[in-house]
């Protein structure tokens, strides 16, 4: 099966790509390449499997709902690219 | 004195302990051989001053009889682990100037233990990539070189590239590396050292730049499987920050470093037997059946059936959990930032300039498999052949130890091969990606040169939690192959 155009188009837009024509053209081949290689997979009989999401044989640890870290804005705002009084800034999003 | 970049790790820290140098005298020698080898582009980010205060105040510790597990040795950190105050950028030019308030487990375990860090090195754009040519900081180049004369520069392999170089041409004495499909386990087989990903939730995976989630896991290089251990040990351990780490005891990881395999079985899967393998290959696993027979272990087929569509699961499994994982890169908390007309337009043109080729190929991937319509046939599919896969593991465990088969294809390419098309790539990470959706520890040990003198290595793969034997067999079969080749481009001479 063969990945076209529009459904690359609607990929970059569904990942926030902002990809030209001509990077999603030649994007398009080698999309097709690599799905037509997965699709052996169907070749697989899985009936009765249960889908493997994690290999860690772990039960989500609980612990006491309890504040136990935190007051680091500071920090957490040191790498962003726009601040304005302690918060992320970003473009005016409601007019 | 003899060359202190030329020690293994265990030597030097003996070295270290008998007053026969200090750890500033060591960490200069590597800092000089890291600055004449900076045409092998091992580092993205050196912290040569930084590693001098260590230095210094390693030796400091081990005057007062303070001195931890690994005190004063000088290593190098693959640029995935987040490091504070010192920039970490993921090999991409959407975290060029990103420098992380807090630290990883991981190095910071290994700050505990006293190393030394010289830096940050190279690797394939967040981590995805088998020759570490998809980095935002240029290729890395290998320190071996084809015997034919041609001088053509050759792949470290990927995605640890730097972290392999950087121990093959003793620029550091070990470094950290992470694995999804082979990323260590590939570039040391490449490099003619020894790498080891251990079990799935072995070490913390908190502060390491996320690529997919259900199979990522750090580990370590070494130039002997003692190196490897010893690193590995410091780095491991049950951490509450990270919801899959293990609470489960770490063993002593050099304990079982004998040379002897009585009593073992070993498993050669059938199925890795692919049609078109190199000759070399072939003998190259001979060989090493050969040395495990020797050592004293039993020599048993296994069947793995479900091997031929572990690359196409991981071709869908990864980039998914990829694409997911990679939309916080949105320009707003850290990151770089491109303006746009508004907040939509501001994240598409950031993710489109931020990111190279391959992590768009495979966030694109990813997307698909995960959008309506196709989740079912791609990415529940994918799962569903996971666990057969793992389940095939189960199986041949119940028949033998470890398993033993090539770690690659092939050995070093140059820099250029196979970038015409990505499935070519990734079949380099045939033989090490089952194990990886499978969660075992795997490890590469340099068991022989090919026709061009160039390395090539044997992987271990072992039960989970099952490190010990993993490390035991990879030590028997250095010993056996005793490979002492050395990489052309060492340290000074790189230049």
């Amino acid at each position: 099966m063969s990945v076209t155009l529009k459904e690359a188009k609607k990929c970059a837009n569904l990942a926030r790509l902002g990809l030209s024509d001509e990077q999603l053209e030649n994007l398009v081949p080698q999309l097709s390449n690599i799905i037509g290689f997965v699709e052996q997979l169907s070749e697989v009989n899985t009936d009765n499997v249960e889908p493997l999401m994690s290999v860690a044989d772990i039960t989500l640890r609980l612990r006491e709902d309890v504040v136990t870290d935190g007051g680091y804005q500071k920090e957490i705002l040191t790498n962003a690219p726009e601040t304005l009084e302690g918060y992320f800034a970003v473009p005016k999003v409601v007019e | 004195m003899t060359n202190l970049t030329d020690l293994t790790m265990a030597q030097a820290l003996k070295g270290l302990d008998n007053k026969e140098f200090t750890s500033e005298q060591l960490t200069q020698e590597h800092i000089d051989a890291c600055i004449a080898a900076r045409p092998l582009n091992a580092f993205i980010t050196e912290t040569h001053e930084l590693a001098m205060e260590q230095a210094k105040a390693s030796d400091e510790r081990r005057a007062k009889g303070n001195a931890g597990t690994l005190d004063g040795v000088p290593i190098a950190m693959k640029d995935l682990f987040c490091t504070k105050g010192v920039r970490t950028t993921a090999a991409s030019k959407i975290l060029e100037n990103f420098v992380p308030e807090y630290e990883s487990t991981v190095s910071q375990n290994l700050l505990d233990a006293g190393t030394v860090s010289l830096g940050k090195v190279n690797l394939d754009q967040f981590a995805m990539g088998s020759a570490n040519t998809t980095s935002a900081f240029g290729n890395v180049i290998s320190p071996w070189k084809a015997n034919d004369g041609a001088n053509v520069d050759l792949v470290p392999g990927g995605s640890s590239g730097g972290s392999a170089a950087a121990v093959a041409a003793r620029i550091a004495m070990a470094s950290t590396g992470t694995d999804t499909g082979g990323s260590i386990r590939q570039p040391a087989a490449f490099c003619g050292i020894t790498g080891i990903k251990p079990t799935y939730g072995r070490c913390s995976r908190w502060g390491v730049v996320a690529f997919a989630s259900s199979l990522d896991q750090a580990g370590s290089f070494g130039r002997t499987v003692e190196d490897s251990a010893l690193l590995l040990q410091s780095m491991a351990g049950f951490d509450p920050k990270d919801s899959t780490s293990a609470n489960i005891a770490v063993p002593d990881f050099t304990s079982g470093l004998t040379g002897d395999m009585t009593g073992l079985k070993i498993g050669i899967p059938k199925e890795y037997r692919i049609d078109g393998m190199p000759v070399e290959i072939i003998k190259l696993w001979d060989d090493g059946i050969a040395m495990a027979k020797d050592a004293g272990a039993e020599i048993v087929e296994v069947s793995l059936p479900h091997t031929k569509y572990a690359l196409p699961t991981y071709y869908v499994i990864a980039p998914a959990e990829a694409s997911s994982n990679l939309a916080r890169y949105d320009g707003v908390r850290y990151g770089l930032r491109v303006e746009g007309e508004d907040l939509n337009d501001t994240y598409s043109k950031t993710r489109a300039a931020g990111f190279g080729d391959e992590v768009i190929r495979r966030i694109m991937i990813g997307t698909y498999a995960l959008s309506s319509g196709y989740y079912d046939a791609y990415y529940i599919k994918a799962q569903k052949v996971r666990r057969l896969i793992a389940n095939d593991f189960t199986n041949a465990f119940k028949h033998c130890d470890a398993l033993l088969t090539p770690t690659a294809p092939s050995a070093a390419f140059a820099i250029g091969e196979n970038e015409d098309d990505p499935v070519k790539m990734y079949l380099n990470d045939v033989f090490t990606i089952p194990a990886s959706m499978a969660g075992l520890p795997g490890m590469s040990v340099p068991a022989g040169l090919n026709a061009q003198g160039l390395p090539l290595g044997l992987q271990i793969i072992g039960r989970p939690w099952d490190e010990e034997t993993v490390l035991r067999v990879g030590h028997s079969i250095e010993r056996s192959a005793n490979f002492t080749a050395k990489p052309q481009l060492i340290g000074k001479m790189a230049a």
